[in-house]
Formats: C-alpha cells, sequence, structure tokens
C-alpha cells in the first residue's frame, strides 16, 4: 500500500468501522459532546459528537471554544480573499455545476491582458490574497496559462496565488509553484465514490482516484498551502464531514510542512435536471466548521460567499477566520468589460467588502489583506 | 481494527518485520553474561542491541553475541561511542562485514557527559546509512521536527530520549514526544532515561510503539526480576493505550478512539 495516497488510506478502512463511526455521529448524545469539548484539540470520537444533532443543544458553549480556539492560533484576524475567475470553459459536465458543459452558457477564457485588467481592478481595491478559479478545458487552461497567470499575479503584488482548477500530476503542481502559487484547492466534491460517478458523467474529472490524491500531490510538489473540501449536499453529510476530517489528518501526518485549508461550499441552488442529495441545514453546517475548528486549531477554515450574510456574520470567528468578499463568479466580471459570461454559481451575500468589514469588526476582529508575502517560496526551494 | 484483543494481533512492525514484544533491552553495564542472558530472557525481548565498540568482531566465541541466541533475538548493534556520522558509519560497516546484520541501532553522541545524541551529525549518519542499504534506528533528541527529517530520509523507526542515558529521571519530554507520535509515520521508540516499568507504561499510554531499557535492568538489584516488571509495565501501557485512556490534558496526545478510526 502507498501510504501517501489518502485514497488508500480511505479505501482500506474497514466497513463496519465506517460504519459504527456514522452510527456514532448519527445517535452521540449530549454526554457525548460535553466528553469532546472537555478534549479539545479532539479526535475522532470528539468530532463525530460535535457533528452529531445532539451538539445543536449546545452551540452556544461550542462555539464559545471555538473562537477561543480560533483567537488563540489566528489572532484577532480574519483574512480577506477574492476569487478571480478566468475561464468558464469546461469539458465536464457535472451535474450540480452551472459551467458544465451541456449548460447554454456564453463561455469565455480571459487572455493576459483580461486577467490583469481584473486583477489590477482588485489590487486597487486593497485585495493581497486571490484565488484563481477556472474550469477544466485543456486546450484553454493550460499548465503554461496559470503559470503565465500566477507570474502576473505575483508582478501585480498579489502576496498569495491560490488556484482552484483541474488537477494535475506532481510535476505540473511543481511548475506551478514555482511560477508563483502558493495555494492549490481541490474539492472533492463528495467522498462517496458511487454518488461521485453518477454525477460527473464525463471528462476528465469523472476519475475519482486521481482526484483524491490531488491535495497529496501538491503537496508533494512544494505547494505551500492545500485547500480541501466537499461540496456540502451532495452526498450524505456525515461520510463526507468524517471522510473530510480524515482526509485532513491524512495530510498533515503525510506532509508535515505544508498548511492546510478546509472551505465549507454548500449547494444552495443546481441548474436543471440535477437530482438532489441530502439537505445540509444552516445548524448542520456551523456543527461542521465548530468540529472541524475544534479538531485542526491550526487549519485555515475558509466561507466564501455562497453563503448568507446573516449567517457568515455569525461565523466570522467562529471557527472561520479566512473570507471572501464583494465576488463575482464569471470571468471578466470585475471589469464588466462586455457582457460578462455565465457564473459557476449565484454570489448569495454580495455586499460589498467595506460591509463585510464592518461585520467583522462588530465581532471584535480586524480584516487582514496580506497574511503572506512574495519571499516565501515552494516547500525545498530556495530563491 | 484496534481494540480486538491479545498481543499477537497487535504486532509491533518495523520495516515489514513483525515483533510481539514492545520492550527492546540493552546488554550493556550488566555484571556478567549469565545475567544479560536471564534478563533479555525474562523481558521476553525480542529485539536486543549489542554496542559494536564491546564485540571483539575477531573472536566470535568470546564477545557477547555468543551468549545470545541469533535465532530467537533480532541483535541490534548499535554505534555507541560513535562521536560523529563517519565514525558511526565505519562501526555499522563493520558489523555488517562480520555478518551481525543489516540493521543499526544509531548512536551518535559526541559529549561524554550526558551521552545526548548530536542531531546534525545524527541525520548525517542516517543519510549515509540508509544509501548503503542499512535499516536504521536513530536514537535521537526528542525534537519533533528532527523526528520528521529522519522519517523522510528513510529511517525505520524513530527513537527519542526520555531523559539523559541511564539517567533514570523518566519521561522529561513528554510534550515533545507527544508531538512526534502524533506526528509519526514509523514507529515511535522512547529510548533512553527510563528508570521504572510506570515510566515505560507511561511512554507506551501516550501511544509510544516501544521502549528500550538497559541501564534500568542491569543496575537492579535483581536484573531479571526488573526485566520482567517491566515487561508488565510495557504491557500494560499497551493495553491501557489500546483500551481508549482518557485523560483531562489539553495537550497534542495521541489516543486510541472508540471509533476504531486511525486518528
Amino acid at each position: 500500500m502507498n501510504a501517501a495516497s489518502f485514497y488508500e488510506a480511505w479505501n482500506s478502512l474497514p466497513g463496519e468501522t465506517l460504519a459504527g463511526a456514522l452510527e456514532r455521529a448519527r445517535n452521540a448524545t449530549a454526554g457525548d459532546v460535553n466528553a469532546a469539548l472537555e478534549r479539545v484539540p479532539v479526535d475522532s470520537d470528539g468530532f463525530l459528537a460535535l457533528i452529531s444533532p445532539a451538539a445543536d443543544g449546545m452551540m452556544e458553549r461550542i462555539e464559545r471554544a471555538a473562537r477561543e480556539l480560533t483567537i488563540q492560533r489566528f489572532g484577532r484576524t480574519v483574512n480577506l480573499y477574492i476569487p478571480l475567475y478566468l475561464s468558464n470553459q469546461c469539458v465536464n459536465d457535472c451535474a450540480y455545476c452551472w459551467f458544465g458543459s451541456s449548460r447554454a452558457i456564453e463561455r469565455r477564457t480571459l487572455t493576459l491582458d483580461e486577467a490583469e485588467t481584473e486583477a489590477v481592478r482588485l489590487r486597487v481595491e486593497g485585495y493581497r490574497s486571490v484565488l484563481l478559479v477556472a474550469g477544466e478545458d485543456p486546450r484553454h487552461v493550460t499548465v503554461d496559462y496559470l503559470a503565465g497567470c500566477a507570474r502576473l499575479m505575483k508582478r501585480l503584488g498579489f502576496a498569495f496565488v491560490g488556484i482552484e482548477t483541474q488537477t494535475f500530476a506532481v510535476e505540473d503542481y511543481a511548475r506551478l509553484a514555482a511560477a508563483g502559487v502558493d495555494g492549490v484547492t481541490v474539492y472533492q466534491e463528495t467522498y462517496d465514490a458511487r454518488r461521485y460517478r453518477q454525477l460527473h458523467p464525463k471528462g476528465p474529472k469523472r476519475d475519482y482516484v486521481w482526484r483524491m490524491d490531488a491535495a497529496n500531490r501538491a503537496a508533494r510538489a512544494g505547494v505551500r498551502s492545500v485547500g480541501v473540501g466537499a461540496l456540502l449536499g451532495l452526498g450524505d453529510y456525515y461520510h463526507d464531514a468524517l471522510a473530510l476530517a480524515t482526509h485532513v489528518k491524512h495530510l498533515y501526518r503525510h506532509h508535515w510542512q505544508t498548511a492546510v485549508a478546509i472551505s465549507f461550499p454548500r449547494l444552495h441552488a443546481a441548474p436543471e435536471g440535477y437530482a438532489g442529495g441530502g439537505e445540509v441545514t444552516d445548524a448542520m453546517l456551523s456543527r461542521l466548521i465548530m468540529a472541524m475548528r475544534l479538531t485542526f486549531p491550526d487549519a485555515m477554515l475558509t466561507l466564501s460567499t455562497r453563503e448568507a450574510a446573516p449567517l457568515r456574520d455569525r461565523l466570522f470567528g467562529a471557527g472561520v477566520n479566512q473570507v471572501s468578499a464583494g465576488s463575482k463568479t464569471s470571468p471578466g466580471a470585475y471589469t464588466g468589460r462586455g457582457a460578462a459570461a455565465g457564473e459557476q454559481f449565484p454570489v448569495v451575500d454580495d455586499r460589498p467588502p467595506a460591509r463585510v468589514i464592518e461585520s467583522i469588526r462588530g465581532h471584535g476582529l480586524e480584516w487582514v489583506f496580506k497574511d503572506w508575502d512574495a519571499s516565501l517560496l515552494p516547500v525545498g526551494k530556495e530563491g | 481494527m484496534k481494540n480486538n484483543g491479545s498481543k499477537s494481533s497487535d504486532p509491533l512492525v518495523i520495516a515489514g518485520r513483525s515483533f510481539a514484544s514492545r520492550l527492546m533491552i540493552g546488554t550493556g553495564k550488566f555484571r556478567a553474561p549469565a545475567e544479560m542472558t536471564a534478563s533479555v530472557e525474562a523481558s521476553g525481548a525480542e529485539i536486543v542491541t549489542v554496542a559494536l565498540r564491546r564485540v571483539d568482531l575477531d573472536n566470535p566465541d568470546d564477545h557477547i553475541m555468543s551468549y545470545l541466541d541469533a535465532s530467537k533475538y533480532l541483535i541490534l548493534p548499535n554505534t555507541s561511542g560513535a562521536r560523529d556520522a563517519l565514525e558511526a558509519l565505519r562501526l555499522a560497516r563493520l558489523a555488517r562485514a562480520a555478518g551481525v546484520s543489516d540493521w543499526v541501532k544509531l548512536e551518535v553522541t559526541p559529549d561524554p557527559r550526558y551521552l545526548l545524541p548530536d542531531p546534525v551529525e545524527t541525520l548525517k549518519a542516517a543519510e549515509l546509512l540508509i544509501k548503503e542499504g542499512f535499516t536504521v534506528l536513530p536514537y535521537m533528541p526528542a525534537d519533533p521536527v528532527l523526528a520528521k527529517r529522519l522519517a523522510e530520509a528513510g529511517c525505520a523507526t524513530v527513537m527519542p530520549l526520555g531523559s539523559p542515558i541511564g539517567s533514570a529521571q523518566g519521561i522529561r519530554t513528554k510534550e515533545s514526544i507527544a508531538i512526534i507520535i502524533e506526528q509519526a509515520t514509523v514507529p515511535v521508540v522512547v529510548d533512553a532515561g527510563l528508570g521504572a516499568p510506570s515510566h515505560a507504561a507511561e511512554a507506551m499510554e501516550m501511544g509510544a510503539d516501544a521502549v528500550l531499557v538497559n541501564t534500568a535492568v542491569a543496575a537492579a538489584a535483581d536484573p531479571a526480576a526488573m526485566a520482567a516488571a517491566f515487561a508488565k509495565g510495557v504491557e500494560a501501557g499497551r493495553e491501557a493505550f489500546r483500551a481508549g485512556l482518557r485523560r483531562a490534558l489539553n495537550t497534542a496526545e495521541a489516543s486510541s478512539p472508540v471509533s476504531g478510526l486511525p486518528w
């Protein structure tokens, strides 16, 4: 067995152990939650209790513990980042995604000049941390193209450059890291292999195994920060929550020099024809975020503008220490030159950054644009 | 997966080789060979360390290994006395040339008073030895980053010290060893400074994979009885760890979750 493969590690878990653990999560008691809170950071037993329905009755205590731990590790700060959509061209046809190849939307890939226009606008607004997002289309979005974009972002003064794109091999991630990519985000979408195949009928993304080990490959390539997540609502909440936490543990164990970020995207609206999984309520999402904080004191926990303002306001600092604000989810949307192309998903919290910052300050927290420096190179590389 | 009973279903696996006992024993400092062999026997240990500098490799009948049944024990030569990487390498090559073992317990201790391991030379030596095909078990300071570096270099275990060799102070490096265990991808063997069976039990309760003891046994009034007592301490600690020990400590401490998941 390849110990560095999360796919193999997850697959080697005996079925009865997994089933037993999921039972524990569904049926945990207030006593289990209490026991977890007395032992922070928690182990898998504690995690299962904290994501359980029993946690709902104790949210006040859980939230207090999550806030304390977040402050202890990150100080009274929340990082602000902005996604920059480079392309909505895509050869995959994910059932839940508005970029799916079967959707009739206006498609484009920004040229480097267009990307520069967008990026300059974001720099002027003060952003120093950017997440480059693109669909998967090997004709348009290549390693060279993304490397060029990353170099451009560094030149424009972005301290932290992340990518959320198709997945790559170790050598390609190494090239991207060398070009200035500091972070790689790969959502598994769902860790349920059967459901995954249903939702990904075509395209390279159909390869569940290749995707499952993408974060490990990026870490191995020297990328300093890897981000993982499940698109909540696609699969069983408990299964995906447990798999995600186990994935993070695995990354910590095998890549001790790599920082890990966890995102909590939740499916709110899907294109026509999508057949739903389970509902993930606000309470379930809150439980999961705080459980992750109480399990992983050092992880960056990210919440995007997919979520509504009132919920986001409540969660700033309650585990969450990295948020986007003012996001637009189609290529070219910030400068609006010509008609904006199709969006990946509707932005729900569409407040301008100033209003989001106001809310963050309301928690006694300070927002931070820059938490990184261009002199920080990929792991194992010297300047 | 974890809590399923007997010792045989809970082997210690090092470099692909399984051992039923989690106690390793050193052979230095005994008054007489008979006392040493009786202690090794009583300890139940399957891995027995031997200081190469004490072995007369040219005279097979006269050295310490002639007292130990090589079919029963893994004789693990150590490089004690080496002050830098090259000295350790020379000792290990001698052992291999004499057919003792490809496995080596790496000790590089330039300081003659506390015999503390040199982290820089230990890492260097490990890299050299692994390149030459040795299976390396390094004695090391309880430094979590060094543990990761040694594991990445290809070491078969890491062996952080509890306290200085022979000091019998127990585990004074507890917080660091807890982090080493939490992050480990190879077995963690707590080595040095364990003065009593309760110290060995403590290491095992923390989630260490094994312990190594020498002075506490060799210097006891009744070494064989002390070896047996250590064996019980190790077993008790291991069983408690596997049973899901709960502690009211706020540290990064490994535990064995009831859920049976590996974290």
